[in-house]
């Protein structure tokens, strides 16, 4: 399977007289692991609302398998965002079943007898892997921000998605927690053969984790018309052959678009 | 090693003592106020003394009434919960349902949101002569009122509680491939049933105030029937017992409504302790 699983075609996203992004091509291949870097205010999270179906081009086109994308989130694309993506009221193996008795019991979202069991076996066999086997009954406010991640990333993935997006998913987490979450995030995606995109502030967890860095910036920057220019790709770059020198280069070109976003504000 | 004012904290027992005190002031004071009034007026029926309060309370808790033969303080209490208890019971459902409804589905918000709110600007007591004529002076009209009285603002309550559920889970649970019934019924529902608990809490004292209204103006039994009856008589002695009463019927049941929730929703309440 090497057909293009994302192709994005001259995209723009505009709102009222303020554009977000601007000519966006970009084609992703089945397996892909992209990490999306880019200052705030570059459109990073709009692609990604893109990605969701939660908004859709103002222009252009973007296809899924060929056909253009749903206008709403669907079970094909798991998701993972910063904060607030589990199920407050729900133990962490209620929330992981969750997922497989909504498609199970249409009616009710509700499994009983032995095909409850089954679905909570399948369940529990994801928390361990993501190293949750041991905290099945707790509540999701029981856990440390890293174990809540890991909830969030079994969840998504008890459905099988093609794409999983993760939207800046270690952000809010201590260092050492974060090497953790990178080796399951890596262990995962050899395992499954997912198509990963991923969004972070830190270049160098781009540089580690990705096998396709994407840097979303801002080429043209008019101070008296901040919005007046989006962001598009401004390094598409196949990770692997990554030089000091051109990390410096995109880590000066995203920190200058930052220092004007903020002093334009 | 002075702190701010605001940085010095009471320890438990002196917690308990500072919370206790207000309400042995003014028990002081009423007995202080009572004793100079009936020495200056043996007759006065004001402030009456603590005995004669007690007397008055075993007269109506635990003497059956001469005309009717009933205790009449448990017949008024009965009478009243009950109205309570269905006003109460029939806004919560109406506004769990208008709330989720409002607050998930944006053409049922748009359809019912601005009716709602401006439902919730019309003066129930306005209305009460109205409720009287249509419903008659029995126990429909009581309910009704009580009904009238607290389900709009709870209906808006609720819409706002139910929106402000972080749009993450929302989405989420469709990336999971949940239809919006099972939104509804598995992610949405669950977790307004604590925060309806928390509405009907905030809404008992309008509740009581609705009530004890609709019982003064027409009614034959009841604890604001009691109070505006004896009213006529300066009967003091019977009054002041009924509000401690009222107010300790209100107390309780807030404090049942919250153990409810604590039993129920744990999960609600670990979050909230951390937040």
């Amino acid at each position: 399977m090497m057909g293009a699983l994302l192709e994005v075609k001259q995209v723009w996203k505009e709102y009222g007289s303020s554009i977000v992004l601007e000519k966006l091509n970009l084609t992703v291949k089945e397996g892909e692991f992209c990490t999306i870097v880019g200052t705030s205010g570059c459109g990073k999270t709009t692609f990604l609302r893109m990605l969701l179906g939660q908004e859709g081009p103002s222009r252009g086109t973007l296809l899924l398998d060929g056909k253009p994308m749903p206008a709403e989130p669907g079970p094909d694309r798991g998701i993972v965002f910063q904060r607030y993506s589990v199920f407050p009221h729900m133990s962490v193996l209620d929330n992981v079943t969750f997922g497989l008795e909504v498609t199970r019991s249409r009616l009710l979202g509700r499994l009983f007898g032995g095909a409850r069991r089954k679905a909570r076996e399948e369940a529990a066999a994801m928390l361990a892997q993501v190293g949750l086997g041991h905290a099945l009954e707790r509540y999701p406010s029981e856990l440390s921000g890293g174990m809540q991640q890991r909830l969030a990333i079994a969840q998504a993935l008890i459905k099988k998605p093609r794409i999983l997006l993760l939207d800046e998913p270690f952000g809010a987490l201590d260092p050492g927690i974060r090497a953790d979450m990178h080796a399951l995030v890596l262990k995962l995606w050899k395992e499954s053969g997912l198509t990963i995109f991923m969004i972070t502030h830190d270049l160098k967890e781009g540089f580690k984790l990705g096998t396709r860095l994407l840097v979303f910036d801002k080429p043209r920057l008019d101070a008296q018309a901040p919005n007046r220019y989006g962001a598009t790709i401004t390094y598409d770059l196949a990770i692997g052959r990554d030089e000091p020198a051109l990390l410096d280069e995109i880590q000066g070109a995203v920190t200058e678009t930052s220092r004007f976003i903020h002093d334009s504000r | 090693m002075k702190k701010r004012v605001i940085n010095r904290f009471p320890g438990q027992g002196a917690a308990a003592v500072l919370g206790l005190l207000p309400f042995l002031l003014l028990l002081l004071a009423y007995a202080w106020g009572s004793q100079v009034r009936l020495e200056a007026n043996p007759e006065d029926k004001l402030l009456p003394a603590m005995s004669s309060l007690a007397a008055a309370v075993e007269r109506v808790a635990l003497e059956p009434n001469r005309r009717t033969g009933e205790l009449q303080l448990w017949a008024d209490s009965a009478a009243s919960l009950q109205r309570l208890a269905a006003g109460l019971a029939v806004a919560s459902l109406l506004a769990l349902v208008t709330g989720l409804a409002t607050g998930m589905v944006p053409y049922v918000r748009a359809a019912l949101a601005p009716f709602v709110r401006v439902l919730s600007m019309v003066p129930p007591m306005a209305i009460l002569p109205i409720l009287f004529i249509v419903f008659g002076l029995g126990e429909l009209s009581k309910v009704v009122l009580i009904v009238l009285g607290i389900a709009p603002c709870m209906m808006r309550d609720l819409q706002q509680r139910v929106m402000e559920l972080p749009s993450e889970q929302l989405v989420k649970a469709q990336t999971l491939g949940a239809h919006s019934g099972q939104i509804l019924w598995r992610v949405v529902l669950p977790q307004t049933l604590p925060r309806l608990i928390d509405s009907l809490r905030l809404n008992l004292g309008p509740a009581f105030l609705f009530l004890i209204a609709a019982e003064a103006i027409a009614a034959e039994s009841g604890l604001g029937y009691r109070i505006f009856l004896v009213r006529r008589y300066l009967a003091m002695d019977t009054i002041l017992p009924y509000v401690v009463w009222i107010t300790l019927l209100a107390f309780l049941m807030d404090l049942a409504l919250r153990g409810v929730s604590r039993w129920a929703f744990p999960w609600f309440h670990q979050g909230q302790e951390r937040a």
